[in-house]
């Protein structure tokens, strides 16, 4: 992973992310529902944005559209000068594999395998020696600080400890952008706290620009801005 | 080989649910194997010995017999070098679950016709000379612990004794031994005079069950078959030539279409197989449905995620196939052990060749429909537990 000195937001650069007349419609039978309106929105390299709103404004499907989870309905979505929403179910799969790191409210690790192989999933898609997808992953494993928990399986961690092998395995690939959707959700206020100050680092220190999803404004209050979205419209935060 | 751990694990999630699959496959190969094994005995030429053999019998079935007197006009066709005789006497040795094979044959012509029977001078000499005598194969002597000198009981099934009596008693003049190893089942066998046979029993005097013919030039034997069967063609007593091996066949397909018996067996075995395995694996993939999530989103495609599934499917299948495969191996000797012999067999490279086969099969037929599904699947939907 690439250490970059602190506070690496560039506003002069091209925005990493540039969003522009965004719309999302989704159709459950007969019924047609609008879940973003015509978004406009630039995130710039290093940013450490969340989005905010209430259930149903839109937020996490914004996130998906990001992370290349799924396609717009309508605009377009460039990530690092890539338009995202043109790529093949296949490119844009390639793609996520080599841009973008993810963490889920429920840390989604697999159960039967331990930490340290944990981490190392997103390593099996590259052309890495099985030695080197190990020496990466402990890297990842040492920097959210669980070196030694690397062989247990997860129902042997705590929440908390869950979550940090969740961003180890998001971060092992080096991705230059991290998604979070509500990454503190299911944690108590301590592990929280720590989840949130590892992403403020990996941020700040490491030049990540992350977008996190969270209904906590005490979470919000560790991103650099913050975006509130009602009913799928960017209001001022 | 990088996928392993990931395919093992998978496997691992639910251990309990795993095993007892695993078992189920275990069983159905184990079934496979053997069935297998009974089927390729049948099917599969293993000698040569008896390719200049014919067998005539009655066309019209086998326990039907055939005249005496039709030795001469077989003996007496061009292409027939020699000429012998056997019935099926079916008698049953103090228990019906003591069976072997017992039969009337000439003795002055037998052992001339079947080389592969090694007895000594001076016991053929003997049973030649003896005629209540008996000789058996090295095996069955071992099997009863008969001595030469020794009196044998049998019990009549078909032929009783003309004087009202069910027994009939041998005296066991000689045993043979197989020429080779390969052809130790055929010292599973007893073998008594045809003329003591005939004339003590009540029933179809002046017949024999078969007509065992050595021909001059193997590659004319068709020939010859169809000449013997001529011969006999539009009398009382029509007869059907053929080859050792077909005769075999037939004879032990009077207890029903052996191949046929197989093959529904085991179509029964793995049509189960398939629903239960197919179940499991749909089962599994609902489970799992957020981790497949996940591994796409971190950027696996449709198709490693189908080909993923797949794998799992088939190396489940591959792991409790050849466990399967290898007790059916380890319990051949045992059932041989346990019959004395009576069913002897072995698994042939065919039937591993086959079992991988099959279970490579089945695994991509129970694999195929929860794959495709985890093909299909899309992210959000999944993630959101839709």
């Amino acid at each position: 992973m690439t250490e970059s000195a602190p506070t690496r937001i560039l506003p002069q650069a091209p925005p990493l992310v540039v969003i522009r007349d965004l719309s999302k419609v989704y159709e459950r039978g007969r019924q047609r529902i609008e879940v973003l309106h015509h978004v406009n929105l630039d995130i710039p390299r290093g940013d450490f944005l969340a989005l905010m709103g209430p259930s149903g404004s839109g937020k996490s499907t914004l996130l998906n559209l990001i992370a290349g989870l799924d396609l717009p309905t309508q605009g377009s979505l460039s990530v690092d000068g890539q338009r995202i929403d043109r790529l093949s179910a296949t490119a844009l799969a390639r793609w996520r594999a080599a841009n973008v790191g993810f963490v889920f409210q429920f840390y989604n690790l697999l159960p039967a395998l331990s930490a340290q192989r944990n981490v190392e999933l997103p390593l099996l898609l590259t052309r890495l020696s099985a030695a080197r997808r190990r020496r990466h992953a402990a890297i990842a494993l040492e920097l959210v600080g669980l070196s030694d928990r690397a062989a247990h399986q997860p129902n042997e961690l705590s929440g908390g400890q869950q979550q940090r092998v969740a961003i180890a395995r998001a971060i092992v690939s080096d991705p230059q952008l991290l998604v979070c959707d509500e990454p503190t959700g299911d944690l108590d206020r301590h592990s929280a706290e720590e989840v949130l100050t590892l992403l403020q680092r990996l941020n700040r220190e490491y030049g990540k620009t992350m977008i996190m999803v969270t209904h906590d404004p005490k979470a919000a209050e560790f991103s650099r801005r913050t975006l509130q979205l009602d009913k799928g419209t960017l209001v001022d935060g | 080989m990088k996928y392993l751990p990931l395919l093992i694990a998978a496997l691992l999630r639910k251990k309990v649910r795993t095993l007892l699959t695993l078992l189920s496959v275990a069983a159905a190969f184990a079934l496979f194997g053997m069935l297998d094994a009974v089927r390729v005995a049948f099917e599969a030429p293993r000698s040569v010995v008896g390719i200049d053999r014919l067998i005539t019998s009655s066309r019209l079935s086998l326990i039907q017999p055939l005249p005496a007197a039709y030795r001469a006009r077989i003996a007496s066709l061009p292409g027939v070098r020699a000429v012998t005789f056997a019935s099926w006497f079916g008698g049953i040795y103090q228990d019906p679950k003591n069976f072997f094979a017992n039969f009337a044959v000439d003795p002055a012509t037998y052992f001339d016709m079947y080389p592969e029977l090694v007895l000594p001078p001076a016991q053929r000499l003997a049973f030649l000379k003896t005629r209540t005598g008996a000789v058996v194969g090295q095996t069955l002597a071992d099997r009863f612990g008969w001595r030469v000198g020794d009196r044998i009981p049998l019990k009549a099934t078909i032929f009783p004794n003309r004087d009202g009596s069910a027994v009939w008693t041998f005296a066991l003049v000689g045993i043979f031994q197989a020429a080779a190893p390969e052809l130790r089942a055929s010292e599973r066998q007893m073998l008594f005079h045809h003329d003591y046979f005939d004339e003590g029993r009540d029933l179809d005097q002046g017949t024999v069950g078969w007509y065992v013919e050595r021909v001059t030039d193997p590659t004319q034997a068709a020939r010859v078959a169809q000449a013997i069967d001529r011969q006999f063609a539009n009398s009382a007593y029509e007869t059907r030539t053929q080859s050792e091996r077909e005769f075999q066949l037939a004879f032990a397909e009077q207890i029903g279409d052996i191949g046929l018996i197989v093959k529904a067996i085991m179509g029964a075995v793995f049509f189960t197989l398939v629903l239960l395995t197919g179940n499991t694996m749909a089962q599994s993939l609902r489970e799992r449905i957020p981790e497949l999530a996940v591994l796409k989103t971190i950027g696996f495609t449709n198709r490693a995620v189908l080909l993923l599934v797949l794998a799992e499917a088939v190396l489940l299948l591959w792991i409790g196939g050849l466990l399967g495969l290898v007790l059916a191996r380890l319990s051949l000797p045992a059932i041989r052990e346990a019959t004395a012999g009576q069913i002897d067999l072995s698994m042939q490279t065919e039937s591993w060749v086959l079992g991988l086969g099959l279970m490579t099969v089945i695994g991509i037929a129970v694999g195929l429909p929860p794959a495709l599904k985890a093909m299909r699947m899309r992210i959000v939907d999944a993630l959101a537990g839709r």
